[in-house]
Formats: structure tokens, sequence, C-alpha cells
């Protein structure tokens, strides 16, 4: 893509204090990210994927190296996380409206926005429902629907439907390319799957395992909406093949 | 409703049978009134001290001073236990004190207290504080320990303030803990207010107790020891409402 990048990373290493001189998680990982791009980093467990994600989300300061936001010094995050990490003691109208509750948006309001966002992941009828009484695909859908309900200028995803049976994972796949190109936003996923990247990303980072390096930077140039059947195509095919061999 | 009914008519039966046996009792033993008064002079002795205004005198500074104490030592609690919590070096700093403290019985210094503060209501307060203040403490520190990773990381993913992280999360999410401590500390409050008047006192449940003592009234002595389980059984049933009322999620 030409277009300019939103969003820059260089040289960006982690590295963790412990007994013998420091884990590396993360080894000099450079990328750029466009605009309304949606992309994958592939790899291991272990390979740094969810540091790398802390990073992003500001909540972890590389021990080298920068990410640099374009537009924005402090950008808006919209996270969500591999056990959907909602409040036990919120109904799933709460917990989506959170967000816009720390930014001091009046009551009414916010209940309007989520009850759009509620509508958008399909959970109508759940508003007054608590996250116990949830599976493990709704709670998803409500993670996904906090995360951006306050509009933010990047999404990040860490393995999020990693806990889910395999089903209701690829009707989630679908959910969210729906959502991401209803929403236009710029998305970046963590997964250990080399399908779920596929079917959802337009690019692909392999990642290798500790220390995680930027191996394979693929662009997924598979048409959308990316139905189930895209997978017997001979292109997904080559693709899965190729990212089979880097990550090893 | 019918509920309701399951619920108390064991209570209501159990209670009938205690004083049945007890009225019993009283009559197969012949023990003298001053030892065993039957429940019908207990009975008429509450009822006069409830007319001539001392039992609700009594009951009344009682409570102001286990209330009170509960307010301070819940106060003191949660905050001490919020910084050990969120400090590692202020809890090595602090929590041996805090355990020395432990080992000594509050019934030992209760003496003292009351020595330095006088024999009213403050030196009652302080002592149902200090008794309150360790289980109080230890269940806010475990309390806020137990608040997941996952969920500071997605407040600070949005940019929550540190009194957003407290109010919105922190409290929520340690509350149930933290009932649990009071739970504990509603009862032992009872025991801290009443250790204290009987050290010394001119008012209060345990003043009565010891008036009753002393003047071989030991109706009064049952009157004012079923006032102290009135008490803590009331105490204890706040609690539990709050625990109804705000762990609702909780099942
Ligand atoms: N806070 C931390 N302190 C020390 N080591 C950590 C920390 N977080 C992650 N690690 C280590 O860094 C490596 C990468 O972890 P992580 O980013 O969670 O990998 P992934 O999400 O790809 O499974 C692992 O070896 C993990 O043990
Ligand atoms: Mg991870």
């Amino acid at each position: 893509m030409t277009t300019n990048p939103i969003l820059t990373v260089q040289d960006l290493s982690v590295v963790f204090p412990d007994s013998n001189g420091g884990l590396n998680a993360l080894e000099n990982i450079s990328f750029d990210v466009s605009p309304r791009e949606f992309i994958c980093f592939l790899g291991p467990s272990g390979s740094g994927k969810t540091t790398l994600l802390r990073v992003l989300a500001n909540l972890l300061r590389p021990t080298s190296g920068r990410v640099h936001f374009i537009r924005h010094h402090r950008p808006r995050i919209g996270m969500v996380f591999q056990q959907a990490s909602l409040m036990p003691w919120r109904s799933v109208l709460d917990n989506i409206k959170l967000p816009l509750e720390l930014e001091g948006v009046g009551e009414s309001k916010a209940r309007k926005k989520s009850q759009e966002m509620i509508e958008l992941v399909g959970l109508q009828g759940f508003e007054d429902s608590l996250p116990r009484d949830l599976s493990g695909g709704m709670a998803q859908r409500v993670g996904i629907a906090r995360a951006l309900i306050h509009d933010p200028d990047l999404l990040l995803l860490d393995e999020p439907f990693a806990s889910l049976d395999a089903l209701t994972r690829e009707r989630m796949w679908m959910e969210l390319s729906r959502i991401w190109q209803a929403k236009q936003k710029t998305v970046i996923m963590v997964t250990h799957s080399i399908n779920e990247s596929l079917f959802l990303a337009d690019r692909v980072l392999v990642l290798t395992q500790r220390p995680g390096q930027i191996k394979l930077d693929v662009e997924v140039a598979l048409p959308r909406p990316r139905k189930d059947d895209i997978r017997y195509t001979p292109h997904f095919g080559k693709l899965a093949r190729k990212l089979r061999e880097a990550i090893g | 409703m019918v509920k309701r009914i399951q619920n108390t008519l064991p209570v209501i039966l159990s209670i009938f049978f205690a004083v049945f046996a007890w009225q019993l009792t009283v009559q197969w033993t012949q023990l003298p009134r001053f030892i065993l008064p039957a429940p019908a002079d207990v009975w008429s002795r509450f009822l006069k001290s409830l007319n001539d205004g001392s039992l609700i005198y009594h009951t009344g500074i009682t409570l102001a001073e286990i209330v009170l104490g509960l307010l301070v030592g819940i106060t003191f609690a949660t905050v001490t236990g919020y910084a050990l919590a969120k400090s590692r070096s202020l809890e090595k700093v602090l929590s041996p004190y805090l355990v020395a403290s432990q080992a000594i019985p509050v019934v030992a210094i209760a003496p003292l207290l009351v020595i330095w503060l006088g024999d009213g209501i403050l030196s009652k307060v302080v002592i149902c504080a200090l008794i309150v203040f360790f289980p109080v403490l230890v269940n806010t520190v475990v309390g806020v320990r137990a608040v997941p990773t996952a969920l500071y990381d997605l407040m600070h993913s949005i940019r929550a303030t540190r009194l957003q992280i407290l109010l919105k999360l922190e409290v929520p999410a340690s509350l149930p803990v933290l009932l649990g401590g009071l739970r504990i500390g509603a009862t032992l409050s009872v025991i801290g207010a009443i250790v204290g008047e009987l050290v010394d006192a001119e008012q209060g449940l345990g003043f009565l107790l010891q008036l009753g003592d002393f003047q071989y009234d030991t109706s009064m002595v049952f009157v004012a020891v079923f006032m102290l389980i009135a008490l803590a059984l009331a105490l204890y049933g706040v609690v539990t409402l709050l625990e109804r009322k705000f762990l609702k999620w909780q099942k």
C-alpha cells in the first residue's frame, strides 16, 4: 500500500529482567501500519505477541526503539483480550458502556451508544445479563463492543478467539470481518492460527520463537468478503504453506 | 412468602424449645433465682427496664460505641490495607508491627486505654476500632491484591485515572472479600465494646451487666446478655443486607 502510515514502529525491543541477564521477548521489531489496515501477527506462544500489543497500547514501555503514531500523540486504543476480561459485577450493557463513563459522556448518550454497539455485535436481548451467564463467544462479542464504543484510532486484539470452539470461532471471524468493514478501523490482531490470520487480515507478519523477530511480512490479497470455502482456493493454500514454513 | 415462613419457622421453634428447656431446668433444679432466674423473671425485668428507659439508654450507648468504633476501625483499616496492597515496601516496613500487634490481646490493653482515655465513650470506641482493625485490614489487602491484572490493563488501555481505577475497578472487585472482613469485624466490635465497658464504665450494656452482677440482680444480667446477642445479630444482618445489595452478581 502506498498510503501514508498512521503508525510506525522502529527497532522495538523488549527485555524482561530475570536472574540470568534478561529475557528477550521482542527484538528489533519494525513495521508500518496504514489507515484501516487489518494486520495479523502470527506466532507460536511465547513469541512475544501479547508483549507487542501491550507496548502498542502503552501498557508497557519498550526497552528500546519507538512507537510513533502519526496523527495523534496519544491515540485512542480499543483492546480485546484473550479472556474477555469483563467486569463480573457489571451487566453486558454496563460493561460496554465503561469506556464512555471514563470519558465523562452523559449517561443517556452513553446508554444509547451502548445499545447501538449491542446491536452491532448481535447481543440484543442480553443487555441486562451478567458475564457469568454468557457463553465464551458472547463474552468476546461484549469485549469487541467495549473496545469499539469510544471510536478508537487503533483496535488491538490479543488472540480473542483462542478459547472458543472451532465453529464459534469461525462464526466470530465472519462477525469481526463484517464489523471491521462497517467501522473502517485500523486493526492489529495477534494469533497463533494460520487460518484465522488468512481469513481476516490484509497483511500477516510472522513472529519467530523467542526472541520475537519479524520473519515474514506478506500481503493477503484474497477477495472480501471471505467465506468459509476460501480455504480451498489455491491462493489460500499457497499462503498457508508459506506461513507454515515461516513459523517453522 | 412461603419460603420466608419455611426459613423462619425452624428458628422460632428452636427458640421456643430453648425457653421451654430453660423453664423445665428452673423447675426441676429449684435453683435460687439469683443463680438461675426463670424466663418469666427475665421477661418482667426486661419490661421494667424498658419502661423506666434504662435499657434503651444503655443499649443506645453501647450501640453508639460499636458503630463509631466500626466506622473508625474500618476507615483506618481500609486506608492502611489499600496502601499495603499497593506498596510492597510499605508492607515490608509495617507488617512486622502489625503482626506483633496481633500477639497482644485487646483484653490485655483495654485497662490501659481506659486509664489513658477515661471511662467514657472514647476509650470504648478506640477498643472497638482496634479489635475491628485487623480482620478488615487483612481482607482489604487480600481483596485489592486479587483484582485481576487483565482488568488493570483494560482500565489503563482506556486511560482511566487513578481515581477511576479505584472507584470503578478496585472497590467493586474487592468488595466481596471486604464485606467478608466486615462480617467478622461486626461481631468482634460487640466484644470490643463490652470488654471496654467491663473494665470501667458508668453506662452501657457492660455496665448494666456488672451492676446486675454486683446487686445479685441476675435477671438484669440475662437481659443485658440478650440485648448484646440482639445487637450482634442486628449488625450481622446489616452486613448480610449489604452483601445482598452489592453482591447480587455473585450468584
Ligand atoms: N511481565 C513479564 N515479566 C517477565 N517475563 C514476561 C512478562 N511478560 C511476558 N514475559 C515473557 O516474555 C515472553 C513472551 O511473552 P508473551 O508476549 O506473553 O508471548 P505470547 O503472547 O506470544 O504467548 C514469554 O517468554 C514470557 O514468559
Ligand atoms: Mg499471549
